[in-house]
């Protein structure tokens, strides 16, 4: 299956070469089969048009998917979002309905109504030409806000939530800071170049794949998870101490 | 020493007409009646200090043997076991000592009788006499000048103790009203700290939906530029004009749909970064302040009052966003002279 | 004294004599050899509070020695790769070096925060005990007071330390107390500025609080122990109500040897709970935060917890409160924090104080009071535990709302619904719970303990045998302190003063719910009673007291 999608993303990006020379991971032109398009176009019917309409124009209960391109729909399906379980404040992530080639093929079909963002070129997923310095600098910026600095999560307003960004594929998180997912902000390669973005994906693989250098992290959530072990763990095994101490011996 | 232990009587006070029936037999413990148990309990005690000393021998050779600061895994193998020589060093210590007090000494309570804590009716005498010597040998009472000189100097001395903290800072001036924004200005990309070339930004490079963080380009001009980001940190977001409610005497403020508001929130300073694109409430995750970003970013929820001043912007000659002035209101918290100018 | 007493001989009677001529060394013996301490585990609380505040200051005098500070910029060249070529301050970057590369440093560091997270943890339930068992009565109202000093600056401790490291979380900490300090109407502004030395966050702060920190702040609460242990030794230790204690007596093991063993083995096991938390859970990683910058901040940014319940209240405040009076700013929605803090601490203060004139009790107490007997007391405090809570609990509203999918407005609609109306439900609550023991406390001292077992009375009725108590059980049920309602009472003149009256509605509030206590007529009877069963059986149909409930045969 991975053969399947390196193949895939092989064919999406020939057609888009210049977008090496031009430092951009948007190609537009996109080349793929039209059996792909064909493929996918039945799963969008089958699977997302009573929300986003037959030719994904968008209803009253989903959006317009015309230019969203075919990032958008990787990340979207490929986190299992969508298809939507239940209407709620906010999708969640989930195991995937579709396999990465049934993702791809209904990419390619939402990428053929309109130019759109696509899914990124592996040159800027990868971890190791990245650099995390200078990618913390630009996440605790951009994302600590929302995600916390080390990619906790945290939440929004009315039940909305920033997700945590442990377990997370370098490709989709590429693709949600391109395409902007729900509430979460767009950054355009303007705000955040590819390279910065691979900065990004470079210093969140060094935090996750990190030793702890202190112990247990409790959550990596900071006073709270740490409060609340001082007084649950900490105080606790203290009073046990103290009542032993102060237990008549048998 | 003797005087003071006493075996307790049981009739020492009655509380609501019970009387005290004293302390209760003492039970002898395992210790106090089998030898054999006894000297379980001695090899124990002896066996905690000797954990005690290999705790404090893993100690030091995990000290000298690992090098932290090589790899993370060695930070936290070195942590770990540094940590656990010294939890067993003083675990062995506290647990024999506190295993041989309970087991092995003496446990019958031992009564002690409390005293008064006021002295006695002589002690108290004499104190007020020396009192009196004291007030009669100083003459204080009977020189009111020198008392109450003495009670002046001694309200004033204190004074120059208080006066010198003047010299911790600089008055406010106007540093609370004025940022490093100014017509012509041009908004600059934050890349986290202080960037040593500002990355400047064109209104194309801003997208519906997007939301750039920004900082002057000139941030290198002030005394020291945090505190100058401290004040002119802005949130660059573009919304669909139809969106945007805009105070028709404000509707130049904004590029093409393109706004700008502070990003330090009007509650108590922190960074409002929390930018939602679909309902363009920007969320403050300190203490949850929420602004509507349609409506001039005025407050919808949470503990702020003021709405985030809004950053008046245009595009220079060349294309680059520019500020058309400093922000017309005070960026941050509420401060006394918050309406002074 | 040596030299009337003989040449000692010995290696050890040498020694002791040496020190004996010098400073007075068996006098010293024997004052406090044989002082006696009473043994109960909730005695052992202030020793917590010792004892991890000694570590504190063994492991932060260490870090002092590693640790700049100061805010001077320069590049960080460590081993941490996500901050390679990072500028960032002296103090940031030292804490750092501490952490990674420093042998033990991390560990060191460690124990220092979860050493004061347990000191301040250690101080609050101290106090707690303190409060719900009456200590604080006569004669121990001023070491109650030095405790209130102590906890205050336990917290002032706790924060100034937590500012340090310079990182983002501590540095939007300090950005908060800016904000905090700018509400202050007239001199806000002027403190903010000579504070910081300037604009926040400015060049100086780091190294003005690390002068609070390990300086001023320490000495002022070695001061203060100093002070609290040598009225611990005036006032000696109180002891709950048992058998063989009275008010004019300690009952308890004696220093040498059991308590100094006790208490010194004490001493180390809290020591190898705080290496053993630090030895495998990480707190405070300083280096995910990175170096502060006033344009980040991180999602769940907060407090150590003893600040959390500040956090909370200005969370929960709504904008609304903040107002202008000729323009002029009065920022009620931050202040409030401000105004709760200073005011427990004043209403803490105030206690003892308030307590004693509500009964019109100036009589000393060295017997503690069980929680229970003291209703009205136990009940205020389980309110002002709960309203804490709630504040508590709100300055982590976002961290729970994400955990429990809830939305985050509710979370603070929540909190302010329980601000106001959870200390109410609770004190209700608990006065009926307190209540509702020393009821059962009654019944028991009457019948005895009910033991389960059910007997069939040869003309058919089924009964529960009751075991009667011990003296010495009973004691502690029926020996206690019930202040009655005491109404206002007229002067010399016949006049009542509006300060009686308050105190009349106070004693009223405090003392009209009140279950009395056994006299020893009534106890009387009731074994006169039991006896006549000749089996210690009683069954709760015939009591006679009119206190119990008829149970339906």
């Amino acid at each position: 299956m991975a053969l399947a999608v390196l193949l895939l993303l092989g064919l999406l990006l020939t057609g888009g070469a210049y977008a090496m020379f031009t430092n951009s991971a948007s190609a537009n032109a996109q080349q793929v089969s039209a059996q792909d398009i064909a493929e996918g176009e039945k799963l969008f019917v089958a699977n997302c048009a009573t929300c986003h309409g037959m030719n994904a124009e968008g209803s009253e209960n989903g959006p317009s998917l015309i230019g969203v391109g075919a990032a958008a729909v990787d990340f979207q399906v490929g986190t299992g979002r969508m298809p939507l379980q239940m209407h709620g404040p906010q999708a969640a992530r989930k195991a995937p309905q579709f396999n990465e080639e049934e993702t791809a093929q209904l990419a390619a079909y939402v990428a053929s109504l309109a130019p759109g963002p696509a899914i990124p070129d592996d040159e800027y997923l990868d971890p190791a030409l990245g650099d995390p310095a200078a990618g913390g600098g630009l996440f605790r910026t951009n994302c600590a806000m929302c995600h916390n600095v080390v990619g906790s999560g945290g939440a929004l307003t009315r039940g909305k939530y920033a997700p945590s960004l442990s377990g997370v594929s370098e490709r989709h998180i590429y693709e949600a800071m391109q395409t902007g997912p729900q509430n979460m902000p767009k950054f355009n390669d303007a705000s955040l170049t590819p390279e910065e973005k691979r900065d990004i994906i470079a210093y969140l693989d060094e935090i996750n794949t990190m030793t702890a250098p202190g112990g247990f992290k409790l959550g990596s959530l900071g006073p709270v998870a740490e409060g609340l072990f001082i007084w649950f763990f900490g105080l606790g095994a203290v009073i046990g101490l103290t009542v032993w101490l102060s237990a008549r011996a048998k | 020493m003797s005087s003071k232990e006493h075996t307790v009587t049981s009739d020492e006070l009655d509380v609501n007409g019970h009387t005290n029936p004293g302390l209760p037999e003492h039970k002898p413990r395992l210790t106090d009646t089998y030898p054999e148990i006894e000297r379980r309990f001695e090899r124990q005690v002896a066996g905690w200090f000797v954990l005690s000393m290999l705790g404090t021998v893993l100690f030091i050779v995990s000290f000298i043997a690992i090098e932290p600061g090589e790899s993370y895994d060695l930070m936290r193998l070195s942590n770990t076991l540094l940590g656990l020589g010294a939890t067993l060093a003083l675990l062995g210590i506290g647990v024999g000592a506190i295993v041989w007090a309970k087991n092995l000494m003496n446990d019958h309570e031992v009564t002690e009788s409390r005293h008064d804590i006021h002295g006695s009716e002589e002690d108290r005498a004499i104190a007020v006499e020396i009192i009196k010597q004291a007030k009669e040998e100083s003459g204080i009472a009977r020189r009111p000048l020198i008392r109450n000189t003495l009670i002046a100097a001694l309200a004033l001395a204190p004074l120059p103790a208080v006066i010198v903290f003047r010299e911790l800072g600089p008055l406010p001036g106007d540093k609370l009203f004025n940022t490093l924004w100014d017509q012509g200005v041009r908004l600059a990309i934050d890349t986290g700290g202080i960037p040593e070339n500002p990355r400047l930004l064109r209104a194309e490079d801003v997208t519906i939906g997007s939301v750039v963080h920004v900082i002057p380009e000139n941030i290198h001009d002030g005394d020291h530029a945090l505190d100058e980001k401290a004040k002119a940190a802005v949130l660059l977001m573009k919304i669909d004009p139809d969106e945007l409610n805009e105070d028709p005497e404000r509707a130049d403020w904004s590029y093409d749909g393109i706004v700008a508001y502070s990003k330090i929130c009007t509650h108590v300073g922190c960074p409002v970064a929390l930018y939602e694109h679909q309902t363009h409430h920007l969320l403050c995750p300190c203490h949850q302040s929420t602004f509507d970003v349609t409506d001039h970013c005025k407050v919808i929820f949470g503990p702020a009052k003021r709405p985030l001043p809004q950053l008046p912007i245009t595009v220079d000659s060349e294309g680059y966003l520019v500020a058309q002035s400093d922000f017309p209101d005070p960026v941050g918290p509420t401060f006394w002279e918050i309406n002074t100018r | 004294m040596s030299t009337t007493t003989p040449e000692p001989t010995t290696a050890v009677g040498k020694a002791a004599d040496w020190a004996d001529t010098r400073m007075g060394a068996s006098k010293l013996v024997r004052e406090f050899g044989r002082k006696i301490f009473p043994s109960h585990w909730s005695f052992m609380l202030g020793e917590v509070s010792l004892y991890s505040f000694i570590i504190v200051v063994l492991t932060g005098t260490y870090l002092t020695f590693f640790f700049y500070p100061a805010m001077g910029e320069l590049h960080y060249d460590g081993p941490y790769v996500p901050l390679q070529g990072v500028e960032m301050s002296q103090a940031y970057q030292s804490t750092l070096y501490i952490s990674f590369e420093l042998r033990g440093g991390l560990l060191i560091r460690q124990m220092h925060h979860w050493g004061a997270l347990l000191f301040v943890a250690a101080v609050s339930i101290h106090m707690l005990r303190v409060f719900f068992t009456g200590a604080f009565r006569r004669p121990r109202e001023l070491n109650w007071l030095v405790g209130v000093g102590l906890l205050a600056l336990s917290w002032a401790a706790g924060f100034t330390g937590y500012s340090l490291p310079d990182d983002l979380l501590s540095g939007n900490g300090l950005r908060i107390i800016d904000g905090i300090i700018k509400a202050i109407p007239l001199v806000g502004t002027y403190i903010s500025f000579f504070l910081f030395g300037g604009e926040f966050p400015g060049i100086d702060i780091i190294s003005r609080l690390y002068t609070l920190h390990i300086m001023i702040i320490p000495a002022a609460i070695i001061a203060l122990i100093a002070i609290h242990l040598i009225f611990v030794v005036v006032h000696k230790h109180t002891q709950w109500p048992q058998a063989g204690n009275t008010e004019r007596n300690v009952v308890g093991e004696p220093v040498l040897p059991t308590f100094a063993a006790k208490g010194g083995g004490f001493f180390f096991l809290v020591f190898a709970l705080i290496a053993g938390l630090s030895a495998f859970f990480q707190i405070n990683p300083v280096w995910n935060y990175g170096p502060y910058d006033p344009s980040p901040v991180s999602a769940g940014t907060q407090p150590d917890w003893y600040i959390g319940w500040a956090d909370g209240i200005l969370r929960i405040a709504p904008g609304w409160m903040e107002f202008y009076i000729f323009g002029w700013p009065i920022s009620m929605n931050i202040l409030v924090a401000v105004i709760i803090m200073v005011g427990v601490l004043v209403g803490m203060a105030v206690w003892p104080f308030f307590e004693a004139w509500v009964a019109k009790d100036n009589r000393e107490h060295h017997v503690l009071d069980r929680p229970r007997n003291a209703p009205t007391r136990t009940a205020v405090g389980v309110a002002f535990v709960v309203w804490y809570l709630v504040m508590w609990a709100g300055a982590s509203g976002d961290l729970i709302a994400v955990f429990f999918h809830m939305s985050l407005n509710d979370m603070i609609y929540i909190f302010r619904f329980l601000f106001f109306f959870g200390p109410i439900i609770a004190y209700i609550v608990t006065k009926r719970i307190c209540l509702g023991l020393q009821r059962k406390d009654r019944e028991v001292a009457l019948h005895g303990r009910e033991t389960g077992r059910i007997l069939r009375l040869p003309h058919g009725e089924f009964i529960e045998v009751h075991e009667p108590l011990d003296p010495h059980s009973a004691w502690r049920l029926v020996a206690f302190d019930s202040p009655e309602y005491v109404p206002a009472q007229a002067d010399e003149n016949g006049k009542i003063s509006t300060a009686e009256k308050w105190r009349g509605r106070f004693s009223k509030f405090f003392f009209e719910d009140r279950v009395a206590p056994l006299s020893k007529a009534e106890l009387e009877a009731a074994h006169a009673h039991n006896e006549g069963h000749g089996h210690h059986l009683d069954s709760e149909g015939n009591d006679q007291d009119g206190q119990g409930r008829p149970l339906p045969h």
